[in-house]
């Protein structure tokens, strides 16, 4: 590069404004500095900044971070939050916590705690299967019916929502329909033509007819469901078997799927909700779910 | 001061040697920690690195993109944590290679999904989503269950992640292919026993798409959902645990 002259000064002559010496089209620039009320803001951001570091963790270190004076964690704000929340709630959640499910039966205004409480539960965590409403769906059962598959006190539920069935639980429910046909290259225990004997013979529990596929079924029954299902399929729920004398069908009471159940079996899965949620939690949906109109 | 600049933008390669020191310095500042990143990842149990059939569950859920719709990721804040549990812990997702915290909830969080619901459940709902949750806008991924494993290249893909830092075993690796069919098909000939004893008896030995016939990609990403947010048991674990003095059995 050769010595450089003086930079050419070009003023805009309209405005008295030196220019960049840019130009296009006939268009010049403009060099304005900066505004300085602009320029002291931009300095005040950088002292916040520097102040901001003292006091909040910021920089990287080689072993972790800086933790600033304030020693501000995102966790101690959420124990505080949470604190705080459990501090408003304990009126209502220590008298609950207290109450036995009799008790708070007894008490219209901690049931109606309990009650709300539990229906947020629900809606979260239980209503993917068993329906907003609890009115279930081919798999999963009904909650408005007095059908309980594992008892319907809220002693009752309470219990299957910790434990679950066929869960990961220790003490879940584990008794599952087993498959009578033949599976996987197994033999069955029945044979087909006895399958759709003992379908029918249950499809028909509700209203006894008098046939001679009703006849044979029966004593297939007898043989190889009675000690789950009960005499005339009134159901065990100790074993959570099904009653099978209603109208009420968990995976439907056609033939065809009848026979679909008998064959394969099933073992219908719900999760353990015990390490899920708090106890006070299951307690409340337990409620809610006694109050959905089954409730024993 | 201000004055100065002008010389320097009027000069290019001034200007360019200034720009690469001001870039430089950003950049040091921010890659730099990177390798320190075990500094941020807090000591916990639990935690251990996907079974073949679960990355491939997790390979499918990133090709499908769940994890634009969907984040794994619970924030310490108050409702969140009211509605999916625990924070998620950085060691948690401390072998998800690439991580998919996602950044958007068009659909729910699904960093403790894992336990949650059936494996009928995922079936049905990854069928046909309005069937379970009628006011989902999800897509449907039935097609998945049509789907059988292809060539997946598990043994390499295991040996990649090694490579980053996964502590996969040699035998981890080795009988990849195994473990792979000895999760999800139970039934079949393969004893699952190795497979649990390479990553713990917690992992879910079943027939997750309910079609014990063959392996389909809904087994793999129902045993990858099956499995998230379930390695740490948050009845034990202890978050002040980090600052207090390490004992040298801890690592």
């Amino acid at each position: 590069m050769s010595d450089a002259p003086e930079p050419h000064r070009d003023i805009d002559a309209h405005s008295g404004v030196e220019t960049t010496g840019h130009e296009w089209d006939g268009l010049k620039e403009l060099n304005n500095p900066a505004p300085r009320w602009w320029l002291i803001v931009w300095m005040l951001t950088i002292v916040w900044a520097i102040g901001y570091w003292v006091v909040y963790p910021s920089w990287p270190t080689l072993s972790g971070h800086t933790k600033g004076i304030a020693g501000w964690t995102q966790y101690d704000k959420l124990k505080h939050e949470q604190a705080e929340i459990t501090q408003r709630q304990s009126g209502w959640l220590g008298k609950f916590h207290k109450a036995s499910f009799a008790e708070i039966k007894q008490d219209p205004v901690l049931f109606e705690f309990a009650r709300a409480g539990g229906e947020v539960v629900f809606k979260e965590n239980c209503a993917a299967c068993h329906g907003a409403g609890g009115e279930g769906r081919r798999g999963y059962p009904n909650l408005n019916d007095d059908d309980w598959l594992f008892g319907g006190t809220a002693e009752d539920i309470y219990n299957t929502i910790n434990v679950g069935s066929h869960s990961t639980h220790p003490n879940t429910h584990a008794v599952a329909m087993p498959a009578f046909g033949a599976v996987m290259g197994r033999e069955g225990m029945l044979t087909p033509a006895q399958i759709d004997d003992v379908a029918t013979y249950v499809s028909y529990l509700r209203q006894p007819v008098a046939s001679a596929a009703f006849t044979r079924g029966q004593a297939v029954f007898q043989q190889n469901c009675v000690s789950c299902h009960g005499e005339g399929g009134i159901g065990n729920r100790q074993m959570g078997a099904p009653r099978l004398n209603d109208a009420i069908w968990l995976y439907g009471g056609d033939k065809a799927t009848l026979v679909q159940t008998i064959t394969k079996g099933r073992a219908g899965v719900m999760p353990s909700w015990q390490s899920r949620m708090s106890d006070d939690s299951r307690r409340q949906v337990a409620i809610y779910v006694h109050s959905l109109g089954g409730g024993e | 001061m201000l004055e100065k600049h002008k010389k320097l933008e009027r000069n290019s390669m001034l200007l360019l040697i200034f720009t690469v020191i001001a870039v430089s310095i950003g950049g040091i500042i921010e890659i730099l920690p990177l390798f320190r990143m075990q500094t941020t990842i807090e000591p916990v149990k639990g935690v251990r690195p996907y079974t073949p059939l679960e990355l491939m569950g997790q390979e499918i859920y990133i090709r499908e993109g769940c994890n634009t719709c969907h984040s794994q990721q619970i924030r310490p804040l108050r409702d969140e944590q009211q509605r999916y549990g625990h924070y998620s812990l950085a060691a948690e997702s401390m072998y998800d290679h690439p991580f998919v915290w996602g950044s958007k909830r068009t659909g729910p969080d699904l960093a403790r999904v894992g336990g949650k619901y059936s494996d009928e459940w995922h079936v049905a709902h990854l069928k046909n989503p309005r069937a379970v949750v009628p006011e989902s806008i999800m897509p449907s991924y039935a097609f998945l269950a049509e789907k059988p494993y292809g060539d997946w290249r598990i043994k390499k893909r295991l040996k990649v992640l090694q490579s980053l830092g996964v502590p996969y075993t040699q035998a981890m690796i080795d009988e990849a292919q195994n473990d792979y069919e000895a999760q999800a098909n139970p039934n079949a000939l393969i004893d699952p026993s190795g497979l649990q004893e390479r990553y713990g008896d917690k992992v879910a030995v079943r027939d997750f798409d309910g079609n014990p016939d063959e392996i389909t990609e809904m087994d793999a990403l129902i045993a990858y959902l099956q499995k998230l947010g379930t390695d740490v048991d948050f009845s034990t674990y202890d978050p002040d645990y980090a600052l207090k003095p390490k004992t040298g059995a801890a690592k």
